[in-house]
């Protein structure tokens, strides 16, 4: 077995994200997408952590902090809108939601 | 220096009746409203003063032409190859232009001061002289166009300034009616005429008059299509000089100011068609061509027809109208005759005289207060001396008593009928010459002579001078046209230069028809006193007209003009307008509503039905198009 | 060791990961999505990130997932986790990510990354990471402060009861 490399980490950061994208496409629930979307969010943390650690240099982390945080606003405010939405139209589906304006 | 003198000349003829035309239209604030009638009559002499300073140069150097003047106006193609498309503008001064300028300047100019006065405190006063301007430069151009195309825009130029001196008086609905019945039939004669151009140009290769006289003396170039050519150019004469079937905006015209009538409808408009006829006279004249036979038929038919309607006119200037077309039918069959020079000196001669009539027509409706009804007049014979006898002058001319011009002219055409072998032709222009007698006559006896039918006519006043002076002008002319060498002038012409001109004496002059033809001379006066006789015994000092009782349904047809207007009115245009309208429905359903419009909606709506399934709403489409979208685009970045 | 630790994590974040993807019930996505996290963090570790670890796992699997699962109760979802995946996202899906990943992993084993020999010095802890931020992004930290004040003022915005 070879020694794990950046490849290998980048290998689980894409499937990773492939998984999220797949939900994201597949999934009908509006929670379940957006874990979804926290899940690619965090395959990217993954790959730049790892490049940042085999390149020797800290700013890769520091992205990774800011996406955090990024995510965080994101879904306080995304779930507010879900939380709002659900108010209005008592359901969480994507196919009960298809028109704009309501 | 002298020869651009004389060449510039004709331009400056040309040209100055537009001048006057632009100046009263453009000049209306600066006073030019007011001074319209001057400049006007200023322009017109101008340039007769121009055309009788050309005839005399041309008539004493003895040139056949002057030299044309001529410049490319549009040239398809590059200048100077061979298969360039060029079109000149340029004249064509020689005999018969200069003459038929002269007529054309010089009656107009009489017409010009006339309507001075007839018009004098009419609202459109200046409009009047602007079109009358446009017009005589308009029919200039005609004379002088030394090509077809050149022809045929004046030719336009003239119907459109004669739909706007028709309807002046736009407000009566008769005059609106009259100028686009005017306008439209002549576009239909323009439309054959058009198309004649176009294939005597397909076939010669050429327009202007010079070179297709150059091209027609090779047989075999236009001979298989001289006859349709022929009769496709003379279908611009039906309509301009009003021949049968396109006579019928004649008389309608009439609804114009009675100077217009007399200029445009007397003396050069309907002159034109039969000028054009002369003028391309060696293409109808063609070896082989039945064109001439055909027009000659067409001219002698329109003759009689006229005639016999203006019998049963009441309205004096419908008789002068009608009288008008069937003088116009005598010049077409004398063209048909192969006589253009006899045509041209009828033309000639009747220009004077018919114009002198009309002018008294007028100024017999002036004195009037615009009554036209012949019954209504009567006894005006001591009332209005000036008028009655220059009328009268006018009469004895069109009727062709001998020694007046028209004897001159009509024996010339019936002597060349005769000569021809037309034998047909020449009986009906006998008749027609009896006939002219008769309702000529009829129309003097009615208006000058007996007594006074309505209190009008028992308190008439005489025109004033501004209008009497140009009937005494008239008659001189009228009188002594038959001895002013006007034949031997044309005749000169149309033997290419050669005959020998102005060799006889004047007392030869005054009895050349009965030297030359005799047969001819002799039964035009037979005709004379036969229609004379008629007229008198049924006409002297009647109070009604006795025809109708007399002659029952034919005097009812004559005087319904046979039933041609409402033929034309009943079955023509309602089956040329139901047809086109159908058309026309039929392209506006289908090409336009069906194919562009709905075709268009249609379109956009299909592909909006299209594409709207793809903005179904649905978050996973959106996400799978988007996933799509995105592998496409890595795909092209990075796996390629 | 490393080695091996670095398999079990990863094999536990992607299998968590489909987990999220294929249960039914919302509750446990979010808990497949906690376990995939956590074990994320152990991945940091791993990479030296150390507190990035620790913020994995304070923020996302304490705060950012007690948030959904509040959601997921007020909302009150029990009806709708019955509804089945439908075959055509799931093959659209399928398909258009399967070019993906095939199109990634080609481009990765085809590139030449930095070599594994070098041995980091660098510790992903508080002090350097510290550093760097208060220093050389220290703007951009301060523009993040502002978006989440933004962000809170949305979110209270939206959560009122009746939207204008």
């Amino acid at each position: 077995m070879s020694p794990v490399g950046p490849h290998h980490y980048l290998i689980v950061s894409g499937l990773l994200f492939s998984l999220g994208l797949l939900g994201v496409i597949m999934r009908r629930n509006l929670l379940v997408i957006y874990m979804c979307l926290e899940l690619m969010l965090n395959a990217a943390n993954l790959a730049l952590v790892a490049l940042s650690h085999f390149n020797g240099k800290l700013d890769g982390q520091i992205m990774v902090f800011f996406i955090i945080t990024v995510a965080a606003a994101e879904v306080a405010v995304g779930l507010a809108l879900i939380v709002a939405l659900y108010r209005k139209r008592q359901t969480a589906h994507v196919e009960d939601l298809t028109s704009l304006k309501f | 220096m002298e020869d651009h003198f004389i060449e510039n000349l004709g331009w400056v003829a040309l040209l100055l009746p537009l001048l006057s035309a632009v100046a009263i239209t453009l000049g209306g604030p600066f006073g030019a409203r007011r001074a319209a009638a001057k400049i006007s009559i200023g322009a017109v002499a101008l340039s007769f003063v121009a055309s009788l300073i050309l005839f005399l140069y041309l008539h004493l150097t003895g040139q056949p032409a002057l030299a044309e003047t001529s410049f490319p106006w549009l040239i398809i193609g590059k200048y100077g190859e061979l298969n360039n498309l060029q079109f000149n503008l340029g004249l064509q001064l020689d005999t018969l232009s200069l003459v038929m300028m002269l007529v054309v300047t010089g009656v107009g100019l009489l017409i010009h001061i006339y309507s001075q006065g007839y018009l004098a405190g009419d609202p459109g006063y200046s409009r009047y002289f602007a079109c009358l301007s446009l017009f005589t430069f308009s029919m200039l151009g005609i004379v002088l166009a030394d090509n077809f195309l050149m022809m045929f825009i004046f030719w336009e130029l003239v119907g459109i300034s004669s739909y706007l001196l028709i309807g002046f008086w736009y407000h009566k609905p008769a005059a609106a009616d009259a100028c686009k019945k005017a306008f439209i039939t002549n576009r239909i004669g323009d439309f054959g005429f058009l198309l004649g151009i176009l294939l005597v140009w397909s076939v010669l290769g050429s327009v202007g008059f010079a070179s297709l006289k150059l091209e027609a003396a090779h047989p075999n170039h236009f001979g298989p299509v001289a006859t349709i050519a022929g009769l496709l150019i003379f279908c611009g004469a039906m309509g301009k000089s009003a021949q049968f079937p396109l006579h019928v905006w004649l008389p309608d015209a009439m609804e114009g100011p009675t100077p217009v009538s007399a200029l445009i409808h007397a003396a050069t408009m309907v002159a034109a068609g039969v000028y054009m006829l002369c003028r391309v006279y060696f293409l109808l004249s063609f070896p082989g061509s039945q064109a001439l036979e055909i027009i000659g038929w067409i001219g002698g038919f329109t003759a009689l027809l006229a005639a016999l309607i203006a019998v049963q006119q009441n309205d004096i200037k419908r008789i002068l109208a009608y009288s008008t077309l069937s003088q116009l039918g005598y010049m077409v069959m004398a063209v048909g005759s192969h006589g253009p020079t006899a045509a041209m000196y009828h033309l000639t001669t009747h220009a004077f005289f018919k114009a002198l009539l009309f002018l008294g027509a007028g100024a017999v409706i002036h004195a009037m207060h615009h009554e036209q009804d012949i019954w209504q007049m009567g006894g005006l014979r001591k009332k209005l001396p000036v008028t009655f006898w220059t009328f009268l002058t006018g009469t004895l001319a069109l009727c062709g008593v001998p020694f007046f011009s028209g004897f001159y002219s009509k024996d010339s055409i019936l002597a060349q009928a005769l000569k021809n072998g037309s034998y047909g032709l020449f009986i009906i222009g006998v008749l027609v010459a009896a006939l002219t007698t008769f309702y000529m006559a009829r129309l003097a006896l009615v208006v000058f002579w007996g007594s006074a039918r309505s209190s009008a006519a028992e308190h008439p006043h005489e025109a004033p001078g501004v209008m009497l002076w140009p009937l005494r002008i008239l008659a001189v002319p009228s009188v002594i046209g038959g001895l002013l060498f006007i034949e031997a002038t044309f005749e000169h012409f149309f033997a290419g230069g050669h005959g020998e001109a102005g060799t006889i004496t004047w007392a030869e002059q005054l009895l050349e028809p009965l030297n030359a033809s005799p047969a001819a001379a002799l039964s035009g006066i037979f005709a004379i006193m036969v229609g004379g006789a008629f007229a008198g015994a049924l006409y002297w000092k009647a109070a009604s007209d006795p025809l109708p009782l007399r002659l029952g349904w034919f005097a009812r047809a004559m005087r319904n003009r046979f039933y041609f207007d409402e033929l034309y009115e009943r079955v023509l245009i309602p089956a040329t307008h139901e047809l086109w309208s159908r058309i026309a429905q039929a392209i506006d359903r289908w090409i336009i509503g069906g194919l562009a419009v709905r075709g268009a909606s249609g379109a956009t709506e299909f592909a909006g039905r299209a594409l709207r399934l793809v903005q179904s709403g649905s978050l996973q489409t959106y996400a799978f198009l988007l996933v799509a979208g995105v592998a496409a685009v890595i795909y092209c970045l990075l796996a390629r | 060791m490393q080695d091996y630790l670095f398999y079990i994590f990863s094999a536990l974040t992607l299998l968590c990961g489909a987990l999220i993807i294929l249960s039914r019930n919302p509750i446990n996505s979010a808990m497949f999505l906690v376990l995939s996290i956590a074990s994320m963090a152990g991945l940091f570790v791993l990479l030296h990130a150390f507190f990035l670890a620790a913020v994995q796992v304070l923020v996302y699997a304490g705060a950012v997932m007690v948030l959904f699962l509040f959601v997921i109760m007020l909302l009150d979802l029990k009806v709708e986790q019955r509804r089945r995946i439908n075959a055509f996202g799931a093959v659209t899906g399928l398909l258009a990510v399967g070019v993906i990943v095939w199109v990634m992993v080609t481009t990765m084993l085809g590139t030449s990354l930095p070599a594994v020999t070098e041995v980091l010095r660098h510790e992903g802890g508080t002090e350097p990471l510290g550093t760097l931020l208060f220093h050389q992004y220290v703007l951009p930290f301060e523009i993040l402060s502002v978006l989440l004040l933004v962000a809170m003022v949305g979110a209270i915005l939206l959560s009122k009861k009746d939207l204008k």
